[in-house]
């Protein structure tokens, strides 16, 4: 490629077509020179597709082979037969489901007046309230979720300092069961729900609200019909991202859970552990994949996803 | 106090009006950080059972931490995987972040996609895929299975970083230093580069913990002499409560508090 013919290409990509002078052969020769150009570009990202073949691709798709193996060797869907006949696998889904649901429910009650308070902060103090949001976010799953165990535990600090204020009398179980996951998930799941409902908030135009209120509407009757619906797409956004990162959660209700929580990730090595059975564990994999691709491309069809995730695009 | 009185918002709401909402945001933000950094008076107990505030304070469970063997080899194996899937990483994610933002060809928003794809697949399934095919690659049990494994789960962290910046960066200026003769690969080292490099630093960072916190692909496909921290912290969590745990889970949080503050920093200049 030599740096004259590199030169009008960026010229000619600037400002589009101010060079009249530029003859047809010429111009074929560009468009061939920029196809190379954007061949060369893309090349770039060789490496990181390998890497993406050989973690997700291939695995996924041999365990989507394997899904469909059935005890004696051959193909056969005894696998996904199974999750049909047996009650087991239902209530396990009903289990993720409603874990999911929860928890983006309790995510949404206590992240949308958390980034509006964020939002509606002078610019000075954001960075340091912000923290609150980030440090966690910041911070090992795995610690926030022994932190949750050891607090939450029969002698725990929680039962402690309840017993003490009289609001109960005895140690109530609150761990390893579902009341202990869902704060658990709850807890991690928050800043993944607050980070982009504060991005959509912080984008609404002041004069809206201004304008809501110089026409008289009350505070509150401005936020309801003019502020809420604007923040809507980040918070259904930032509640997909929480719902889908839940179907698949693994850490936070094994260890909460206690074995009382089974949902489909838990379940899924519990097979792989007790009955080293991949066709069954592979199925189910499938199975949450699919719902998960699911809840994803009905949201993305009803919403503009991903210019709410990635912003304008 | 007359600030009670005064609007606190365009709507004339006053800070009086809105004190619910300070109240309530102080609440969620308590339950938010405190939580975690409770642990850390724990982990100076004496006591085989936390508890809070410690009756006697200790170095034990310290002593326990940094005296064994097991932990020790752990948190070793942990700290080079991570380095290794933080440079790979940021390498591999800038540059398809940068190639996917300046070539505007059509298969650009797919390759994308699929790249991030790791944010979108349940990680469980990762965990035993990679489980599986690494088995038939004999890559299970070692450093680069792994560092395979999470540069690949930190990559598109890295890339919707670097995204972000690209946007706010104007691309222009890279084709004046093309214009002017620099090779397209100079002008990025030279122009665009020194400007998104609190992007690429936080992007290091990020893909550094991705690493170093992850767990379940880890208790897959790592074991033996490479089972990193993650795993055993796991294995000890899910059986008792072993007070260890808290010692390095307040060396941990030590860590991210000070990564996160530190990118906040340079991020202000």
């Amino acid at each position: 490629m030599s740096k004259t013919s590199a030169e009008t290409v960026v010229e000619n990509n600037q400002t589009g077509n101010q060079f009249p002078a530029v003859s047809d052969d010429n111009r074929v020769a560009l468009a061939e020179q920029e196809k190379r150009e954007q061949w060369k570009l893309l090349s770039l990202t060789f490496p990181a597709l390998v890497v993406i073949a050989l973690v997700i691709l291939i695995p996924v798709g041999w365990l989507f082979y394997l899904s469909f193996i059935g005890k004696a060797g051959g193909f056969s869907l005894e696998n996904y037969q199974k999750m049909i006949e047996y009650k087991s696998y239902a209530r396990t889904f009903t289990t993720t489901f409603q874990v999911s649901f929860l928890t983006t429910l309790i995510c949404i009650l206590l992240g949308y007046p958390l980034a509006y308070f964020l939002a509606q902060l002078p610019g000075r103090w954001v960075g340091f309230f912000m923290l609150a949001v980030l440090l966690p976010f910041w911070t090992s799953l795995l610690v926030r979720t022994y932190a949750w165990l050891v607090l939450l535990q029969r002698k725990g600090i929680i039962n402690d300092f309840a017993i003490n204020m009289g609001l109960w009398e005895s140690p109530i179980k609150l761990v390893h069961n579902m009341t202990g996951t869902l704060i658990g998930m709850a807890h991690i799941m928050l800043p993944f729900l607050v980070l982009p409902l504060y991005n959509a908030m912080k984008k609404i135009d002041r004069d809206m609200m201004h304008a809501a209120s110089n026409l008289g509407a009350s505070p509150a009757r401005a936020f309801w019909t003019v502020y809420m619906p604007l923040s809507l797409p980040g918070m259904v956004a930032g509640s997909l991202i929480v719902f889908v990162l839940c179907l698949g959660f693994y850490v936070t209700p094994a260890v909460l859970g206690g074995g009382r929580v089974i949902m489909v990730s838990t379940q899924i090595t519990a097979i792989l552990e007790n009955q080293f059975n991949w066709g069954a564990a592979s199925a189910l994999g499938v199975v949450l994949l699919i719902a998960t691709l699911l809840v994803l491309f009905i949201a993305g069809r009803v919403l503009k996803l991903d210019a709410a995730l990635f912003g304008k695009s | 106090m007359s600030w009670w009185r005064t609007p606190a918002s365009s709507t004339q709401v006053t800070h009086g009006g809105r004190l619910w909402l300070y109240v309530l945001a102080a609440i969620i933000m308590i339950l938010l950080i405190i939580p975690t950094f409770l642990v850390i008076p724990m982990s100076f107990s004496d006591s085989q059972y936390l508890e809070f505030p410690p009756e006697t304070w200790s170095l034990r469970w310290y002593n326990e931490y940094f005296g064994s063997r097991k932990w020790m080899r752990a948190t070793v194996v942990s700290l080079k995987i991570a380095t290794a899937t933080m440079m790979v990483a940021t390498i591999l994610g800038t540059m398809a972040a940068y190639a996917l933002f300046v070539s505007g060809h059509r298969l650009a928003k797919r390759i994308f996609m699929l790249l991030i794809t790791p944010m979108i697949v349940p990680v469980i399934l990762i965990a035993i895929g990679t489980f599986y095919a690494f088995g038939k690659f004999g890559l299970n049990n070692t450093l680069t299975g792994l560092v395979i494994a999470h540069t690949a789960l930190a990559t598109p962290l890295v890339m919707i970083v670097i995204t972000a910046a690209l946007r706010s960066y104007d691309l222009n200026q890279e084709r004046v230093a093309v214009s002017l003769g620099a090779t397209r690969i100079k002008a990025f080292f030279q122009i665009t580069l020194p400007q998104i490099k609190f992007s690429v630093v936080t992007a290091a960072l990020l893909s550094f913990l991705t690493s170093f916190d992850e767990v379940i692909v880890a208790i897959f496909v790592s074991g033996g002499s490479t089972a990193t921290l993650t795993k055993h912290m796991f294995s000890a969590l899910r059986d008792y409560i072993d007070p260890t745990i808290a010692a390095i889970s307040t060396i941990m949080v030590l860590v991210s508090t000070v990564l996160l503050l530190l990118t906040q920093a340079i991020g202000k200049k």
